[in-house]
């Protein structure tokens, strides 16, 4: 399918993040420390495809969102929209970036105006990107059908008067109606009862086809983005554990994280219970992480090698790639149990 | 065994000038000594109302509650002041979801503990000292000693979920009733509190209700599991009999839209529509307008309990017919 708006080909990657950092002051205590919120996090998205993005509170996951939509100001590193640097002189604006990437929020209530008739929230963007008020207008009651919502009945109701599900489909509507690329879901159904996730889940996979589009799926829930993404990438205290095609991550996880996390899921079979917990204790505070490999707190595996140097994620060369970074893969990094 | 728990034909309206909303409309069950009750539900559907009900905890100004709940023997809603104080804590316990606005942010965790102690076994504050951190070291909190001197906000959300599942034990409850307690929890965090409710629950011989809208929680810790939509429990039985063979429409829709393991190829399969206006509930079967099974009859009288077989239970008209199948 041809996209005038592909500037560098399908396979040029949509966007790439170059190690993105972010830190947040905080202060406390008469002295003031730093979240390390996104601490060096690299990845490439490629043109249609799903990449969700999994960890716990505190990895870093929505920062990362939000850094990629300069929601939040990055501190260090570097983004390439489909070749062009964001918001360097020769790339492209931050409002132009915001054009092609748009973002759904977990809250559906508080992310649409209450003030608002959801109709006119949706022609909002339209509208401010250059559409004449009646074309924006028309451009909302489409995309209403697009999601669902028949715009007669429920354009002119009020945000309180939808329920999380419908308000769900106005925000997927609202992103949708200037024509984006890419849409980044962040936590997008993960407030909706099962029964409404399932529908929106499956809107979501049929708009991303009618519209063409690439999506970055944050998600807690394991099973979900299993059966929404084409590849994973795992964080944990602000940084890439692991990442690779979603069946590769799922089915052969290679960092102790990734395990214990896929370990951890109730197994939905009262038959075979998990017995014992795959890990113990809470993910530590991201205020001063801990040195080196940062689940070396929590790691069964642990030696002194993980609290002294943090290991590298693996050499990305593909799309096909699957890499983790922890030390027992390293070759030559000092862990007794080293694949040779 | 005579059951520790028994309700039957529980109610649950709040009246407002504007509007009644019928939360909870005749749910009747029981629970036995040492048993796990789930109740199982999605946003709405009366699960946490129930719960409440049970240790009275609604605004009694707006709440008009009918039908009984006996709790070892005792009947709940006929309760004076003073009854009620030593049910609460004593013959039975809570745990909610968020232990942040449960525990008291402004007394540390050993202080809050010892105090229930004192109050409801007469223990002198040594004593009741001693115990809570005993208590602390049950819900495996590590370095106990230190922990019993925190304020709430000074631990972790795993760890003061377990301070108040600790102080919830402290006064050897027969009945624990959990309000999602692993929900806000995460992944890593919820199997290890789940798991050590399991072990809890077992060694003390608690009958515990947990209710939940996770599945894989329920598969996790129930014995039997009590399916509620729209105010109602459309489906009771054992939990691995229910998860393997759904008999309720609702219950088999929402066990084929959980996401677990699907293939990719092919849509989730959905339950069409919304819940019910709780302002508004149809006559007849709640789910009927979203059910794909439903007849003419499910939209005037809501189908009574039927019973396919003496431990399980479905209102739904055509569970008749799998019962008719089966005996012939």
């Amino acid at each position: 399918m041809s996209d005038a708006r592909d500037v560098g080909g399908p396979a040029q990657p949509l966007l790439i993040a170059r190690d993105l950092a972010k830190h947040f002051q905080v202060r406390g205590g008469g002295r003031s420390a730093h979240v390390r919120a996104v601490d060096g996090v690299s990845f490439t998205l490629f043109k249609g495809e799903t990449l969700g993005i999994v960890g716990e509170s505190g990895c870093g996951k929505s920062t990362l969102a939000r850094l990629l939509l300069h929601l939040v100001q990055r501190d260090a590193g570097e983004l390439i929209f489909d070749g062009e640097p964001v918001g360097a002189p020769h790339g492209i604006t931050v409002a132009g970036l915001r054009r092609h990437v748009q973002m759904v929020f977990q809250d559906s209530y508080s992310s649409l105006n209450p003030r608002m008739p959801v109709q006119d929230s949706v022609a909002f963007g339209p509208f401010v990107h250059g559409r004449s008020k009646p074309d924006a207008r028309r451009v909302a009651r489409d995309m209403l059908v697009k999601v669902g919502l028949n715009p007669d009945l429920f354009g002119p109701r009020y945000p309180h008067e939808l329920s999380g599900g419908q308000k769900q489909r106005v925000n997927i509507a609202r992103a949708l109606a200037i024509e984006p690329r890419m849409v980044i879901l962040d936590e997008a159904v993960s407030a909706l009862d099962k029964s409404v996730e399932a529908q929106v889940l499956n809107l979501l996979r049929a708009l991303k086809q009618q519209f063409n589009l690439t999506y970055l799926f944050i998600s807690h829930d394991l099973n979900v983005v299993r059966y929404v993404s084409d590849r994973v990438l795992v964080m944990y205290l602000g940084r890439v554990v692991e990442l690779g095609p979603s069946e590769a991550i799922f089915t052969r996880p290679q960092h102790p994280y990734t395990r214990a996390l896929l370990g951890s899921r109730p197994s939905m079979d009262p038959r075979h219970r998990i017995e014992e917990p795959p890990i113990t204790g809470d993910p530590p505070s991201p205020i001063d992480p801990p040195s080196g490999c940062r689940f070396h707190t929590r790691c069964p595996f642990a030696e002194a090698v993980c609290a002294e140097r943090a290991p590298e994620l693996g050499e990305w060369r593909e799309r096909a790639s699957h890499v983790a970074a922890c030390h027992m893969l390293e070759p030559g990094s000092g862990h007794s149990r080293t694949v040779q | 065994m005579t059951a520790l728990v028994e309700v039957s034909d529980l109610s649950v309206r709040f009246v407002t000038r504007e509007a009644t909303v019928h939360a909870v409309n005749g749910v009747s069950f029981s629970v036995r000594p040492g048993e796990v009750l789930c109740i199982l539900g999605e946003s709405g559907s009366g699960k946490s109302v129930t719960l409440r009900a049970m240790m009275r905890l609604l605004p009694p100004r707006r709440t008009r509650i009918d039908g009984t709940i006996r709790i070892d023997g005792q009947d709940v809603l006929a309760l004076d002041k003073r009854r009620l104080r030593e049910l609460r804590g004593g013959l039975v316990s809570m745990i909610f979801q968020e232990p942040m606005t449960a525990l008291d942010p402004v007394y540390t965790i050993g202080t809050q503990i010892t105090e229930t102690v004192m109050r409801h076994k007469g223990n002198g504050r040594s004593a009741a000292r001693a115990r809570a951190l005993e208590l602390l070291e049950l819900v495996k909190i590590p370095e106990a000693e230190r922990r019993l001197a925190n304020y709430p906000h000074e631990l972790s959300g795993g760890l003061r979920q377990r301070a108040m599942i600790a102080m919830a034990l402290s006064c050897g409850p027969r009945l624990l009733l959990a309000d999602e307690p692993t929900t806000a929890l995460d992944a890593t965090v919820q199997i290890q509190v789940l798991i050590l409710l399991r072990r809890l629950q077992r060694e003390l011989g608690m009958g515990t209700i947990f209710v939940t809208h996770d599945l894989g929680v329920a598969s996790e810790i129930a014995d039997r599991i009590a399916v509620m939509y729209a105010g109602r429990i459309v489906e009771e039985g054992p939990v691995a009999d229910v998860l393997r063979a759904p008999m309720h429409p609702y219950t088999q829709g929402l066990l084929a839209s959980t996401v677990h393991g699907q293939s990719r190829d092919g849509e989730i399969e959905a339950i069409p529509g919304s819940p019910p206006d709780m302002r508004r509930l149809p006559s007849g079967c709640a789910f009927a307008p979203r059910c794909i099974h439903a007849q003419p009859a499910c939209r005037t009288t809501m189908p009574e309990p039927r019973w396919p077989s003496p431990d399980r239970m479905a209102r739904c008209v055509r569970i008749d017919d799998a019962a008719l199948v089966a005996a012939e």
